[in-house]
């Protein structure tokens, strides 16, 4: 591959490109970007970008897997990688052609105006973020170095909290109730329920959590007074980090399409040279081809971007030659500000669109995976719940501690929330077996196994999976 | 805005690879894993007769990262390139638990991660499974092959060419401090001009003197034989020949573990034995009836010839797939008792794949005869069994050499 081009080019190229950022609108965070060679690109791939991060085995694993696939050429590097943070970071891969650098750092500002603004990114304190994860890193090597400790029993709670780190709240926006606020609310609740005689207002004092809990690792750290102070400080970093990572998963989709958009705004706008415009057109349609058999969130993002504006303006534009209406633009960021991938789908895919991006229902058949419902008539609504329902945190199942049982055998009660789809039955009792670690008492899982209900638990000898005939939830006090 | 551009530096690349540790970490988990699965890799037919530097690539199931995780069952969406209809189908559904949908990471799923080893490794792994005590600590089987002198301390008397230097100049220096102390303590405060001319003629005492001390240096040899016996009989297929090969493969990389020095000497027998190369051994396929006898007699004609009992350590085995002439049985009863008495350890495999027809009685059982401690039978039927059948088989010699050294040890 040719690089014919010098740093001052690149140079030239952002602050053309930053003057169309700011002539659409964008609001962006200062941004940095480094040239890196492959290795680089690789290594910061694997700690997702953070200039400084805890080291743990599964990283060493994470970077093997992706230099086989790029060795192979199974998998290409991708263009950018930029994380959020204040100032925005991110990578040009320095052997991409000059069109790639261009094409990335349009692409990056994209990004970079939707980590400042959309609001499941609000807790994330971007401008604290670096210093935040170094922080990380620097506590795990001192407990991984202190002989009291080591690394043995470092990888311990971290493979246990690593395993659960993503069961946490979905939805850091929506305020939650202290634990005061609990008591009262049930205690309130008691007296208007007649039904509830049954439990005294003691019962609600004694029961723990009071509302299903769904910070796994705090609520452990929290109550399980066995733990060192450097263990519980594992279990908040880990939870901190899936905190912070949490926003892209949510908005995988709506991320890369709002950033898709923008690059293609932004590179139709700067007047290319042919050969970069044609290799720009090129490259782009790589990106955002629909993947058969899979989903492309470039795709669908785009396409879903595309299909908003269109229906704002009641057809659809020619990107390439109309400029951009400003009262469209504003609805969009909007819209980019309140949405993220679930509401976004549930709001803005129309059957239309559905039909488009050729979206389809599969089940297992066999052993084949056989389409059972398209995007027709009666169908695209079916379809599109359920891929609201897989998108961003959906693919990870919803699961809450109900009990910890304080006043008795301590035992960890946790519940999945069934919507119908069950849990990889040997992946659940391994993560069990990893709270186990965490907890150092009995814990269980009431979920749907085989359409019945059923409980798994694990006591540190023995796995037993028990149909759960009588839901002994709530016992009484 | 103006972005920051942090340019690319060569030095920078080449300090950080920052990954390395959690790599090496990997890569030692690997490792566990392997030594977990030793059994089946080496039952591997590629790994059997290589050679000890040739990289040997494994394919080791991957380290799971577990979470709690949708199975792969559940329905799902995906995109099709265009007029996807009902009833179409759109892939193979993964086996091994590979869910169809979350984050990349997240995704359960078969990964192999090829470890390059080479050979020596790998078998070092292997014993490490073993857990064998040193075996060369038996003094026994050292033989004494190189007496030469090794410096050690020093001595007071010696003849001149052992004279160590260093020491002696530092003894005098020492002597010298201390007279000078003495002599300033003496004539406390009346300088005179006659220590000067003293200091200059300070000669070296008899007492300065050190030597090199010497002491004998014994380095000692342990050379070992195996001596591969093979029934190449019309029986004997290939199989058969394959379980056999494994198990003196294992048996030869043990014993080239343990000794410095480490022969192989291959015994083919039908009815008549002779010496072959290693690879008419493995490779030459034999015919005719059985006489054990007769490999056991060649083997002992080697011994008496090119071993001597007393200078090398001999491992003998014999696999065969047990189908012997009645008449010959006695005769190989009493042969295998002369094997047992100038072996370290001679061992016989039968290998009956499971399934196969046997004539009359199997020699394991005459076998049953022999009460020599340093002998062993094992029956082989599969693949699987060879590892552990071997690790029983060294555990009789694990076991002999905890009983010598306790015997060797009385107080203990």
């Amino acid at each position: 591959m040719s690089r014919q081009y010098t740093l001052k080019d690149l140079q030239d190229w952002e602050e053309r490109i930053a003057e169309k950022v700011e002539e659409f609108g964008l609001d962006c965070y200062p941004q940095e970007f480094e040239i890196c060679d492959h290795m680089q690109m690789l290594g910061m791939m694997t700690y997702h970008g953070m200039p400084s991060h805890y080291p743990h085995w599964s990283f060493g694993k994470s970077f093997e897997r992706t230099k086989t696939l790029y060795d192979y050429g199974v998998q290409g590097i991708p263009y950018e990688m930029v994380i959020n943070s204040d100032p925005c970071i991110a990578g040009l891969m320095r052997d991409n052609s000059e069109c790639l650098q261009v094409l990335t750092m349009a692409h990056v500002y994209g990004h970079n105006d939707f980590f400042k603004n959309n609001f499941t990114f609000r807790h994330t304190e971007a401008s604290r973020v670096v210093a935040r994860f170094k922080s990380h890193a620097d506590r795990i090597r001192g407990y991984v170095e202190d002989p009291s400790i080591g690394q043995g029993a470092v990888e311990r709670i971290l493979d246990a909290a690593h395993a659960l780190s993503f069961q946490c709240r979905r939805n850091q926006a929506i305020k939650r109730r202290t634990p005061e606020d609990q008591i009262e609310k049930a205690l309130a609740e008691q007296k208007d329920d007649p039904t509830a005689a049954a439990f005294s207002s003691e019962a609600v004092l004694h029961k723990n959590p009071l509302e299903p809990e769904e910070n796994i690792l705090l609520f452990v750290r929290d109550n399980n007074s066995r733990l060192a102070e450097w263990e519980k400080d594992l279990l908040t970093i880990v939870h901190e980090e899936a905190l912070y990572f949490q926003p892209q998963m949510e908005t995988k989709i709506i991320n890369e399409g709002w950033a898709c958009y923008w690059h293609r705004e932004i590179m139709n706008s700067l007047d290319l040279p042919a050969e970069i415009h044609m290799e720009f057109l090129v490259r782009h349609n790589q990106v955002v081809r629909p993947i058969p058999g899979d989903l492309n969130p470039y795709n669908i993002g785009l396409t879903l971007w595309d299909r908003i504006e269109e229906t704002i303006l009641g057809e659809a534009r020619n990107h390439f030659d109309d400029p951009q209406a400003t009262d469209v633009r504003q609805k969009m960021f909007e819209i980019r500000e309140t949405d993220r991938d679930t509401s976004f789908i549930r709001r803005f895919m129309d059957r239309q669109t559905m039909e488009k991006l050729d979206l389809f229902e599969a089940k297992t058949e066999g052993s084949d995976w056989v389409v059972s419902k398209i995007s027709t008539d009666e169908d695209w609504k079916p379809v599109r719940d359920l891929l609201v329902k897989s998108v961003g945190l959906g693919a990870i199942p919803d699961i809450a501690i109900v009990d910890c049982d304080g006043d008795g055998a301590r035992t960890l009660k946790l519940q999945h929330m069934f919507d119908g789809r069950e849990l990889e039955a040997t992946y659940a009792e391994k993560t069990l077996s990893h709270l186990y670690e965490l907890w150092g008492r009995k814990v269980s899982l009431e979920t749907v196994l085989n359409d019945n209900l059923a409980v798994y638990s694990y006591d540190g000898m023995a796995f037993s999976v028990t149909p759960n005939l009588i839901t002994a939830m709530y016992p009484t006090v | 805005m103006g972005a920051v551009f942090r340019p690319y530096s060569p030095t920078d690349s080449l300090q950080s690879d920052r990954s390395s540790g959690d790599r090496q970490r990997h890569r030692e988990k690997l490792r566990d894993v392997l030594k977990e699965n030793i059994a089946d890799v080496i039952s591997e037919q590629s790994i059997i007769g290589r050679d000890g530097d040739n990289i040997i690539k494994i394919p080791i199931k991957g380290i799971k990262e577990y979470r709690f995780v949708y199975g792969p069952n559940n329905p799902r969406v995906a995109q099709g390139n265009g007029g996807t209809e009902p009833g179409d189908k759109v892939g193979k559904v993964q086996q091994e638990g590979d869910a169809a949908e979350g984050e990349a990471g997240d995704q359960p799923g078969e990964d192999y991660y090829e470890t390059d080893v080479t050979l020596d490794e790998l078998v070092e792994i292997m014993f490490e499974d073993l857990e064998l005590p040193d075996l060369e600590s038996k003094p026994l089987r050292a033989i004494e092959s190189e007496y030469t002198h090794k410096r050690s301390g020093t001595k007071r008397v010696g003849i001149r060419a052992h004279l160590d230097k260093k020491r002696t100049v530092k003894n005098r220096i020492r002597r010298r401090f201390a007279h000078q102390k003495m002599m300033n303590a003496d004539q406390e405060g009346k300088p005179s001009e006659i220590d000067e001319a003293e200091e200059k003629r300070f000669p070296f005492s008899a007492k300065d003197f050190r030597f090199h001390r010497h002491k004998p240096d014994i380095r000692y040899e342990s050379n070992a034989v195996v001596i591969c016996l093979m029934d190449t009989s019309g029986s004997m297929n290939v199989m058969k020949k394959y379980l056999a090969r494994s198990f003196f493969f294992l048996l030869y990389q043990f014993v080239r573990l343990k000794y410095r020095q480490t022969e192989l000497v291959f015994i083919a027998h039908d009815t008549k034995a002779k010496e072959v190369s290693e690879d008419d051994f493995f490779h030459k396929g034999e015919s005719g009836g059985t006489m054990i006898s007769s490999g056991y007699r060649k083997a002992l004609d080697i011994i008496h010839d090119r071993f001597d009992p007393s200078m090398w350590n001999i491992y003998a085995f014999h696999c065969s797939d047990g189908d012997n002439f009645q008449e010959d049985v006695p005769r190989t009863l009493a042969l295998a008792r002369e094997l047992c008495a100038c072996c370290n350890l001679f061992g016989y495999g039968e290998i009956k794949p499971v399934g196969g027809i046997a004539w009359g009685t199997p020699m394991l059982q005459h076998f049953d005869e022999l009460t020599e401690e340093n002998f062993t039978t094992i029956g082989i039927t599969a693949k699987s069994d060879v590892w552990p059948k071997f690790k029983a088989f060294l555990s009789r010699d694990r076991e002999r050499a905890q009983d010598f050294e306790s015997d060797f040890n009385p107080h203990i």
